[in-house]
């Protein structure tokens, strides 16, 4: 990945007068000396596998520790009903991504993207997105090119590890490369597309990794769907004609430095915030006996 | 890395680290054994024992050993499956020394009566480290077909080696040494571009100095 800022990308977009998921893609090809079509269908896998992993939700399903299962049928029912304020577009993000985080939590198989604990995130965005607006797969695998570009750039520039950089680099991440890839879908240019990963970004600085008992579940879950919703409204703003005022790349160099500054017991080590609240004690304790 | 460790791998959850990692431990480990492992002794370390059980580790660990990848659905069953496979496992505390907080130590028993101890570490992201082998440093990731061959400490063996396995046109990625002491036994870790052929792992075991060789295969 020879990807380090967005600007990187942004730059092979004007010299090579590819689009965006195209540049992230031709330097995959170059990367690791393949034909385009094998980049092309092995991230028409991802997709699918995505699909597939949605389509595989088990309502019946509870984890090993028993805190995680059977929401998302919750929200499907509630989507199906007559009192909800939101569209259908947005009921659908949200259901998609708690199932998908429960889906995880019960091991079944889902994609990392671009982490286990965030996996709910891009395929709710867009899975539903496909849905909604009945598009092309193509044109869905494309997406997932946009999203992979900002992420290997958020990686390589600051971190997707929530025991690195606190959940801003897991769920913020996701958020952010989401909220480019729907951006690309909705016909933003490829300006569109960063301001759209640093508006979803910066509603995420700072989230921290404090996850209950150690395990993947409690808040991750239902943080998918903030990072998946947030990834959405970052894009409308965008679509609006509404920009980032802190350039992009600064956004991420941010995150960087807010994750190095968040302390350990806030980075996946279970010691603080959530993890050690009462309710928190009540579940672990359950869990050792 | 590549935009598919971002958009990727396909795995059975919760974690990368402590399911997915895990099972790609077992399944290496299974692969250097080449015979079923009829009993299985699996010591966790560090993190692998605090929260493993709420992220299937041991589910995933024994899937690994019986040839399942880290995206086979089958995980979550895998106790059963090793039931039906005459597969013996059994879980216990162990504390490694200077590895990787997500550590296992796995004690295995094959078919033909090998025996191998091998430490895991599950480094994040799904990428593991394979730490040693009965006892000795070894160092590799299971993403390269590797030779981990094992001969006295003798002058010009390293050599050798390489100039032969050039001549068979195999291409080394990477190659490591290890020895405890000076004079003792020491290690050659070799991890290979493509698969090394049978007739090449013969050569190398009749080798002089040689002690044993272990081949570590992608192929199925
Ligand atoms: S809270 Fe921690 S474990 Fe949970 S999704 Fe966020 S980064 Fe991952």
């Amino acid at each position: 990945m020879s990807f380090r800022t967005l600007k990187d990308i942004l730059a092979a977009v004007q010299i090579r007068q590819v689009p965006f998921w195209e540049a992230v893609l031709l330097d995959d090809v170059k990367e690791r000396g393949i034909a385009r079509e094998q980049s092309f269908e092995t991230m028409r896998g991802m997709y699918q596998a995505m699909r597939m992993a949605d389509a595989d939700y088990d309502a019946e399903l509870r984890s090993a520790s028993g805190m995680a299962g059977g929401e998302g049928a919750k929200l499907e029912k509630f989507r199906r009903g007559e009192n909800r304020l939101v569209g259908d577009y947005l009921s659908s993000v949200m259901e998609k991504a708690v199932k998908m985080g429960e889906s995880n939590a019960c091991m079944k198989r889902i994609v990392a993207a671009p982490t286990a604990g965030s996996c709910g995130v891009i395929p709710a965005v867009l899975l539903s997105y496909e849905e909604h607006r009945d598009v092309e797969e193509d044109r869905m695998v494309e997406a997932l090119f946009v999203a992979a570009g900002i992420g290997e750039v958020i990686a390589a520039s600051a971190s997707i590890s929530g025991a690195e950089g606190g959940c801003q680099a897991e769920i913020g991440s996701a958020s952010a490369m989401a909220a480019g890839a729907v951006t690309y879908l909705e016909g933003g240019d490829q300006e569109a597309i960063v301001h759209a990963a640093a508006l979803a970004l910066k509603n995420m600085l700072g989230l921290t990794c404090d996850p209950v008992g150690g395990l993947v579940e409690v808040p991750c879950i239902k943080r998918n769907v903030s990072g998946a919703v947030n990834a959405v409204i970052a894009s409308q703003m965008v679509m609006a004609g509404l920009r980032s005022a802190i350039a992009p790349d600064e956004v991420i160099d941010s995150m960087r430095r807010i994750g190095k500054l968040l302390p350990g017991c806030l980075k996946e080590t279970s010691q603080e915030g959530l993890a050690i609240t009462p309710s928190a004690q009540k579940i672990t304790q359950k869990l050792t006996e | 890395m590549n935009i598919f460790d971002i958009i990727g791998p396909v795995m059975v959850g919760p974690s990368s680290s402590h399911t997915a990692g895990a099972a790609k431990i077992g399944y290496v480990a299974g692969k250097l054994m080449a015979q079923p492992v009829i009993k299985a002794e699996i010591l966790l370390h560090g993190s692998f024992l605090a929260t493993g059980k709420g992220h299937g580790t041991n589910l995933a660990l024994v899937a690994g050993l019986l040839g399942m990848k880290p995206d086979d659905k089958r995980i979550p069953h895998s106790f059963e499956i090793a039931k039906e496979a005459h597969m013996e496992f059994s879980f216990g505390e162990t504390d490694l020394k200077d590895v990787h907080p997500n550590s296992v130590l796995l004690k295995l028993t094959g078919e033909d009566g090998r025996y191998m101890e091998i430490v895991g570490e599950s480094l994040g992201g799904s990428v593991i480290n394979i730490a040693s082998i009965d006892g000795h440093a070894a160092n590799f990731s299971g993403d390269y077909p590797t030779l981990i061959i094992q001969n006295e400490d003798l002058p010009g063996r390293v050599a050798e080696v390489t100039s032969e396995l050039a001549k068979r046109k195999i291409n080394i990625a990477t190659m490591k040494l290890s020895r405890s002491v000076r004079g003792e036994d020491a290690v050659m870790i070799i991890e290979c571009d493509h698969e090394v052929w049978e007739e090449a792992i013969g050569w190398l075991k009749q080798m002089e100095g040689v002690k044993r060789v272990t081949y570590y295969s992608q192929g199925e």
